[in-house]
């Protein structure tokens, strides 16, 4: 008689456990066939305020990591979505992909972060500068990661797209709360695993499963989260931009209705480092 | 700053004696016993009789035909009249922009369109003297400020971003910038051309075009702006000026033109057209309010110290965004600091903004004055010890005399919200991190101060405090080659420097 196989019960990953949402609910996945393949933790505003908490933890002591320290970390979460390459892309299959597209956008998502993990000790050398005031005062900006960030990413590129979001945010020090492409949210599953062994400090990325409609009302009004880097489309943009007012909060909107390429070079780079930080500008005086 | 001071003649200890270790130094006498003569500045100011808008490279009355007058609030009397702009006038001043952009600025070859930032820089240089004047007449603060900060500093942040016309592919590393367009600015009534010249310079330097709308009670010397930027030659429709009230301001905020919105003002209106703007494609940064915490350690040099406390609170009359509204004071030293700072603020001379002597003038308008008074009265009634010196304020304008609040607490209005007026609150604490607690314990987070003799304290602190500008052994330091802006409810975006200038463009 063959084996019958043990499945895995979807958990999400948030201050570094393995969690069902508190709640209790789920939605069914279901694979391109439309067969079932699993329940999906359908977590809520609570989970949301629950992983902001764990961000709010993890925050300092991350962003204390020195440079170095940081790019190793992303450098060894890389290594380990590597070394699971071929279910990673089996769980984006799950959506529709090709298998070889699946294993490509693989490859990048793991480039991506190769990528960031080498701008953790350069960005601050690109981005802050001393400033030459005209007065005697040595005067110089340097970048600080903004606190927790609040991820909420497509359904399109199911993977790559939550790491291009996440990983210019941690690179800098900043925490995330992310919510997961909502049709297909397995990956998101798989790379919360990852993240649990790739020696990220629990709770600076927290990865929740669910629908937007649910979550994105405490995504824009949350004083916690101090940015939103989101793809959204035009009612999401209007509640996150109405509700970042009440705190000031920033927010990198873009727009889910634009075709993007999620492979290009371009929406890489340290400009997207640099829309998690806030500047800051210190006079210190020159003398004796 | 008064120089004379002459020793109490009753104190038996001749001063020698009296400044050895462990015996008080005597206090100095100021207020009515040294009667200073009047030191008026003299210079013509040049003034209209009536401000027109300014749009597409000319003046032009508005087209509902209203104006409102300009008061001094230093005698309460009437100066000019400025134009009150109807929508009509926004629309027009938008399309001048965006012909403006499309034709001739967005395309013209930086080199030339930093020429024409220099040549505004240098004309305003030329006039820099009926500037200050108009500025202090306009605005109540005090001549001294306006001739050796405002002016000059508007025309130093001309003239920095004047270079950077040209030098556009170092801004963005690894990117090229573009021009966003036409941006839309709304500035306050703190630092009238001052803030002008932040939000214009870098603006056109990158290649955009502008619609800015000074506040409504100082409108003047943006309009005398506008006659420089005449004589410069700028191409009509670079920059348009529409003026009125907040009305006047949201037109200019909501109109569908402007790709930018740049706003320097209250975080309550902040908010307000952060809503307006929900939903729109419009990128926006927001200069808004702050409470700083200026913290002072046991170990810092206090008189050097007492000073910066002065400047940092009582500068432009607390009409500052960044100003030291909140001391932080090191217990063991606190009764000494607040006898030296009570005996420093009776030596201020408040009054007449046009004399050179004046140290704090004239409150910028009525409805000022009285959220100050309210604010104040807030204070006393929770209960905080309030010091204000004696001295005698003109019969008319809007004055108020420096105020010391001590014992105050977190909770206490006064050390929550912004007064934006001569208001110090004294707090105390015991170690590093209370202060920093204390100092972060804000929605606010503009600016700070640390005052230390200890280097690697301030290079704590600095790292610790969450404000986009800390400031050590100094306060109330600016320099257009130095970025400013806040964090949290201070606001986003920086203004100056490279950084400041990222604010201003799409990467392409």
């Amino acid at each position: 008689m063959a084996r019958l196989p043990i499945t895995k019960t979807p958990k999400v990953y948030v201050g570094g456990a393995f969690i069902r949402s508190e709640s209790a609910r789920v939605f069914p996945l279901r694979d391109a066939a439309g067969d079932f393949f699993a329940n999906i933790p359908q977590c809520t505003r609570k989970d949301l305020r629950n992983a902001v908490e764990a961000a709010a933890k993890a925050g300092p002591g991350w962003a204390k990591r020195t440079a170095y320290n940081r790019g190793q970390i992303l450098y060894r979460l890389a290594e380990m979505i590597e070394a699971r390459a071929g279910e990673m892309a089996a769980a984006i299959t799950l959506g529709g992909t090709t298998p070889s597209a699946a294993a490509r956008e693989v490859a990048a998502a793991v480039d991506r972060l190769i990528y960031y993990a080498g701008w953790t000790d350069k960005y601050e050398q690109v981005l802050g500068n001393v400033n030459p005031v005209a007065a005697p005062y040595f005067n110089f900006t340097v970048t600080e990661p903004m606190g927790i960030i609040g991820v909420i990413a497509p359904d399109e590129a199911p993977l790559l797209a939550l790491i291009s979001l996440i990983a210019p945010a941690i690179t800098s020090g900043n925490t995330v709360v992310a919510l997961a492409s909502t049709t297909q949210p397995y990956p998101a599953i798989l790379l919360g695993e990852m993240l649990a062994t790739s020696d990220l400090p629990g709770g600076v990325v927290n990865l929740l499963t669910g629908f937007r409609a649910e979550m994105i009302p405490t995504f824009a009004t949350h004083t916690h989260l101090r940015a939103i880097s989101a793809v959204v489309n035009a009612a999401e943009r209007k509640a996150l931009a109405l509700g970042a007012a009440e705190s000031v909060k920033r927010t990198i909107l873009l727009k889910a209705e634009e075709k993007r390429d999620w492979f290009a070079s371009a929406l890489q780079g340290v400009d997207a480092i640099r829309d998690t930080v806030e500047f800051k500008t210190t006079w210190h005086p020159v003398g004796a | 700053m008064p120089t004379a001071s002459v020793v109490k003649k009753s104190s038996r200890a001749p001063q020698r004696v009296a400044n050895r270790v462990g015996r008080r130094a005597p206090e100095l006498i100021f207020g009515d016993l040294w009667a200073f003569d009047p030191a008026p500045e003299s210079a013509d100011p040049k003034l209209k009789p009536r401000y027109d808008l300014f749009i597409n490279g000319k003046f032009v009355a508005p087209k509902g035909g209203k104006y409102f007058d300009s008061i001094n609030p230093a005698n309460e009397r009437k100066l000019t009249e400025i134009a009150l702009a109807g929508p009509g006038d926004v629309d027009a001043a938008y399309a001048a922009a965006q012909r403006a952009a499309d034709g001739v600025w967005g395309k013209m070859p930086g080199r030339e369109r930093a020429k024409y930032l220099y040549r505004i820089a240098r004309l305003l240089q030329d006039r820099a003297r009926e500037f200050a004047v108009a500025e202090t007449l306009d605005g109540g603060k005090p001549i001294k400020e306006s001739r050796d900060f405002d002016v000059p500093m508007a025309a130093a942040h001309f003239f920095y971003h004047a270079g950077w016309a040209d030098k556009l592919d170092y801004v963005a590393p690894g990117r090229r910038v573009a021009p966003l367009g036409v941006v839309g600015q709304v500035i306050p009534w703190n630092f009238p051309l001052l803030m002008c010249a932040w939000k214009l310079a870098p603006a056109i330097a990158m290649g955009n075009t502008v619609v800015l709308k000074p506040a409504e009670t100082t409108s003047i010397t943006a309009l005398k702006l506008a006659e420089i930027i005449q004589d410069a030659g700028l191409p009509p429709g670079v920059v348009n000026f529409v003026t009125g009230a907040g009305d006047v301001g949201a037109a200019v905020l909501n109109h569908p033109t402007p790709a930018k919105i740049a706003f320097t003002g209250s975080t309550e209106v902040g908010k307000i057209i952060m809503r307006s703007l929900a939903g729109s494609d419009k990128k926006m940064t927001m200069e808004l309010g702050g409470k700083a915490a200026n913290i002072i350690f046991d170990d810092a040099p206090l008189d050097q110290a007492v000073e910066g406390i002065v400047n940092g609170i009582f500068f432009n009359q607390g009409h500052v965004c960044c100003a030291g509204s909140r001391l932080l004071v090191q217990e063991g030293i606190a009764d000494k600091v607040l006898a030296k700072l009570k005996a420093r603020i009776r030596t201020l001379r408040v009054g007449d903004p046009l004399d050179k002597n004046t140290d704090i003038g004239a409150i910028n308008s009525r409805a000022q004055l009285t959220k100050i008074r309210a604010l104040v009265a807030a204070g006393v009634k929770e209960g905080c010890a309030m010091f204000q010196p004696e001295c005698a304020l003109p019969p008319k304008g809007f004055y108020f005399r420096p105020t010391i609040f001590s014992g105050v607490s977190m909770s206490s209005r006064v050390a929550r919200e912004e007064i934006f007026g001569p208001v110090l609150s004294i707090l105390t604490f015991r170690t590093v991190d209370e202060a920093i607690e204390k100092a972060n314990n804000t929605a606010y987070g503009l600016s700070a101060g640390v005052w230390t003799d200890k280097g690697s304290r301030i290079l704590k602190l600095s790292t610790e405090l969450k404000a986009g500008v800390v400031w050590a052994n100094t306060y109330n330091k600016f320099d257009p080659a130095s970025p400013f802006g806040g964090y949290k409810e201070s606001g986003f975006g920086r203004e100056g420097g490279r950084q400041g200038l990222l604010d201003y463009c799409k990467l392409i």
